[in-house]
């Protein structure tokens, strides 16, 4: 065939191809306005708004009833791993990711498959997270982070690409697991990858034409401010992913990402303050500038991510109102910070788990000082509270406007011991400095009582409200809603739960397929309200296990697969 | 209105019912003569070919390059990485991370009859690349004898033929059949199986 018969072929059958496969409904599409103000019966990002608090005001399911709860339709999606993505909703339309980064694009209302898409993914690629946390919804697209380093926009409408930008090459470590931030036509993502001697950034996009809007290093280069934080040639290499979404202050226009571990994990071989590692970082979303940061912990060597978004919460504290920053971290204390156009504040922090590397915190900083018989260094071990994954890892926390609580699925009774090795850099393959066998997880004696929690924290307060407990660690994403309810699950006995916001009471409990580590998500069609999650263990809650195991004995099963869980409530109260 | 037949997307973008990719790719195919054409434009490269029978095992270029020796090593020492090299042109096949090979000793007698057959008298080969998510198995037990992938805590047995011992991965590590030509190792046929994860 020749090129001119090539052309005429591909002319005749673009003419002959026709409509594209269409929505069951129109689609509408997804505005800066709607984004900044989503309708209570959409979730339009990954925790529902820009402020990340995972609460939606949806009311018809409540306290009262939700023990008529039933699953209306479910959706096997074909693959193994983590499924940690919420269900993101818009007028009745519902997209999904997998891991391996398939997305299914669903009636929400029927759990029929609109389209499908599936990525080809490379043979040698390096998969220490095969997972994926969701997609963004912007005009009539739909934007993928994948595992293989791409930024990818699709139609809404069929689930054609529109565009495929390579944002880092994976073969040198980079992958992207989290669900981009759009705000202003700026598609944001992160790279993981902070075990691999990547030297991490955040990344904006033209949601239109996938051209590059800024770069922003989380490690600073040569001249830039924080560059002396590192010794020598280690910020080349320093690690510093962003693997969650971050929140965003729509009238300051400022980003707020957390960031990742430094890397190799020992922080003495990097000596310095190592920024901006396991910080918050306020990035002005139309120009990538930081703007300010606060980090919770300098010089890392617990390999504690602070990749969790802060949640922007206004919190009461005597007369006057704090535009808070509210972070659980993985280190085990809960942070207070004030926000501003160019200055993050520290208010207040404490643990909300055993946490024994913090001797003190300076009152006016924040900053911590460190006991040194918990730091880990080559030859020698050291012993720490909470776990390398900490007393919260990236599972979000929520907050409820109604109860003023913040929700947060923590671990207790756990600890770590490392033991550090000498190591070298290799291009793609792990650049940690802490051999497998080299890093420990073990119970206190509490364990014996329990280890997973769910704390409830009045935040105006700065209290504890209330703790539920679990035998295992906890893995569960969670969901609060304006019908006075919590939606979690996250332990190994496969069960996905609603608690009574104010009291913690147990108050329904589905057990699913598997292990439910999925983001879950609520939404409204003709006035029925659903929830809707995930359930599919793996990657981390799968690798914890394995040392509880070891830890306690036991053999776990949590099988794998992933399911997709409706729920609507099962009598006449579901009905408008 | 449900759509009966849902499309299916895949990284060319192209829907199954997409005549226009359809006829793109038949064409393009008839043109280049295979098929996929990204295959077909890298699959030439020498430095990324699969292990070749005939090949010698060597170091990487960022190890000196050479060609191991038998002698080199040790029993029940922690495997070192080695990839296939061409004896003729002296290229490495290292521009592919599904070439990495590990290479142990044990005493033949320690091995099971099916390690026996690919090994050469008590050195073993297998791909480093774990069958659970790619990962670099990377890790030895130096107790146990037993290979560790870090990423995800699989664990494999190389005297009977690197079967999983723990943890997620689905399958063994596909043995490399080597054999000692003079003091160096000469690979004597494919892979045993699919080197690294499985496609879902």
């Amino acid at each position: 065939m020749t090129l001119k018969m090539l052309v005429a072929v591909a002319m005749l059958a673009a003419a002959l191809s026709g409509a594209a496969e269409r929505l069951p409904l129109p689609y509408t599409p997804v505005t800066d306005t709607r984004l900044a103000h989503p309708e209570p019966e959409n979730w339009l990002m990954y925790r529902g708004t820009y402020n990340s608090w995972g609460y939606s005001p949806l009311a018809r399911i409540t306290s009262k009833n939700v023990h008529t709860l039933v699953p209306v339709w479910t959706f096997s999606t074909g693959v193994e791993e983590a499924h940690q993505a919420p269900p993101i909703v818009n007028n009745g339309v519902m997209f999904i990711t997998t891991p391996r980064n398939q997305i299914l694009a669903l009636d929400a209302r029927t759990g029929e498959l609109i389209w499908r898409y599936r990525r080809e993914l490379p043979a040698d690629l390096f998969q220490l997270h095969p997972t994926n946390r969701g997609v963004a919804l912007y005009g009539d697209r739909v934007y993928l982070a994948t595992v293989d380093a791409h930024l990818l926009a699709l139609d809404a409408h069929t689930g054609e690409v529109v565009w495929d930008q390579e944002v880092a090459d994976y073969l040198a470590g980079y992958y992207m697991t989290l669900a981009p931030l759009i705000a202003d036509g700026r598609v944001m993502v992160g790279v993981s990858g902070g075990e691999f001697g990547i030297r991490g950034f955040v990344q904006a996009f033209d949601s239109d034409t996938g051209k590059t809007r800024w770069k922003t290093y989380t490690v600073p280069g040569l001249g830039e401010a924080g560059h002396d934080s590192w010794p020598g040639d280690s910020w080349k290499r320093g690690g510093v992913p962003v693997w969650v979404t971050g929140s965003y202050d729509i009238e300051t226009k400022l980003a707020y990402w957390g960031t990742g571990n430094a890397g190799p994990w020992l922080g003495t071989t990097r000596p310095g303050d190592n920024l901006y590692a396991t910080s918050v970082i306020a990035l002005d979303a139309a120009t990538g500038a930081i703007r300010a940061h606060h980090q919770y912990h300098w010089n890392d060597s617990w390999d504690w991510d602070e990749v969790s978004a802060p949640l922007l919460i206004d919190v009461k504290r005597g007369d006057r109102t704090i535009k808070g920053l509210v972070h659980a971290g993985r280190d085990g204390y809960l942070w207070l910070l004030e926000r501003g156009q160019n200055k993050i504040g520290f208010v207040a922090a404490q643990p909300y788990v055993h946490q024994t590397v913090y001797s003190k915190l300076d009152a006016k900083t924040g900053r911590p000082e460190y006991n040194a018989a918990a730091l880990p260094k080559v030859g020698r071990r050291s012993e720490f509270c909470p776990s390398i994954w900490g007393g919260k890892d990236w599972p979000p926390s929520a907050y409820n406007p109604n109860t003023g609580f913040l929700y947060i699925p923590a671990n207790e009774n756990l600890c770590s011991a490392l033991t550090g090795v000498e190591t070298k850099y290799k291009r793609g393959e792990l650049y940690i400095g802490v051999p497998f066998e080299k890093m420990e997880v073990f119970p206190t004696a509490a364990a014996k009582d329990h280890i997973g929690e769910l704390q409830a924290w009045n935040i105006a307060a700065g209290t504890k409200a209330w703790t539920v407990k679990f035998p295992f660690h906890n893995w569960g994403p969670i969901l609060t809603t304006g019908g006075n309810l919590v939606f979690s699950g996250g332990t190994n006995d496969r069960y996905f739960r609603a608690f009574d916001a104010q009291t913690g009471d147990v108050l329904w409990k589905q057990r699913t397929n598997s292990g439910v580590v999925g983001v879950p998500s609520s939404y409204e069609i003709d006035g029925v309200q659903y929830v809707a999650v995930q359930s599919g263990w793996g990657v981390d809650a799968q690798r914890k296990q394995e040392y509880l195991d070891k830890a306690f004995g036991t053999k776990t099963n949590v099988p794998q697969g992933g399911v997709l869980w409706v729920f609507a409530l099962g009598n006449a109260e579901s009905k408008p | 209105m449900i759509d009966p037949a849902p499309p299916d997307r895949t990284l060319t973008g192209c829907s199954r019912r997409r005549l226009l990719c359809g006829v793109l790719e038949t064409a393009l195919v008839g043109l280049v003569g295979s098929s996929p054409l990204v295959a077909a434009a890298t699959d030439t490269d020498p430095r990324k070919l699969p292990p070749q029978r005939g090949d010698e095992l060597a170091y990487s270029s960022d190890d000196g390059g050479n060609v191991v020796t038998a002698a080199e090593i040790k029993l029940h020492a922690a495997p070192i990485i080695v990839y296939p090299r061409d004896p003729l042109t002296q290229v490495i096949r290292e521009r592919s991370r599904l070439n990495q090979i590990l290479l142990l000793r044990f005493t033949s007698e320690e091995l099971s009859a099916e390690t026996r057959a690919n090994a050469a008298d008590g050195l073993v080969a297998y791909s480093a690349i774990c069958t659970h998510a790619a990962c670099g198995v990377s890790e030895w037990n130096a107790t146990t004898l037993h290979l560790i992938c870090p990423c995800h805590a699989s664990q494999y047995d190389p005297r009977q033929h690197a079967v999983r011992v723990t943890g997620p991965a689905p399958r063994a590590l596909p043995a490399l059949p080597i054999k000692q030509t003079g003091k160096t190792l000469t690979i004597t046929g494919p892979f045993s199986g699919q080197v690294g994860a499985e496609k879902s």
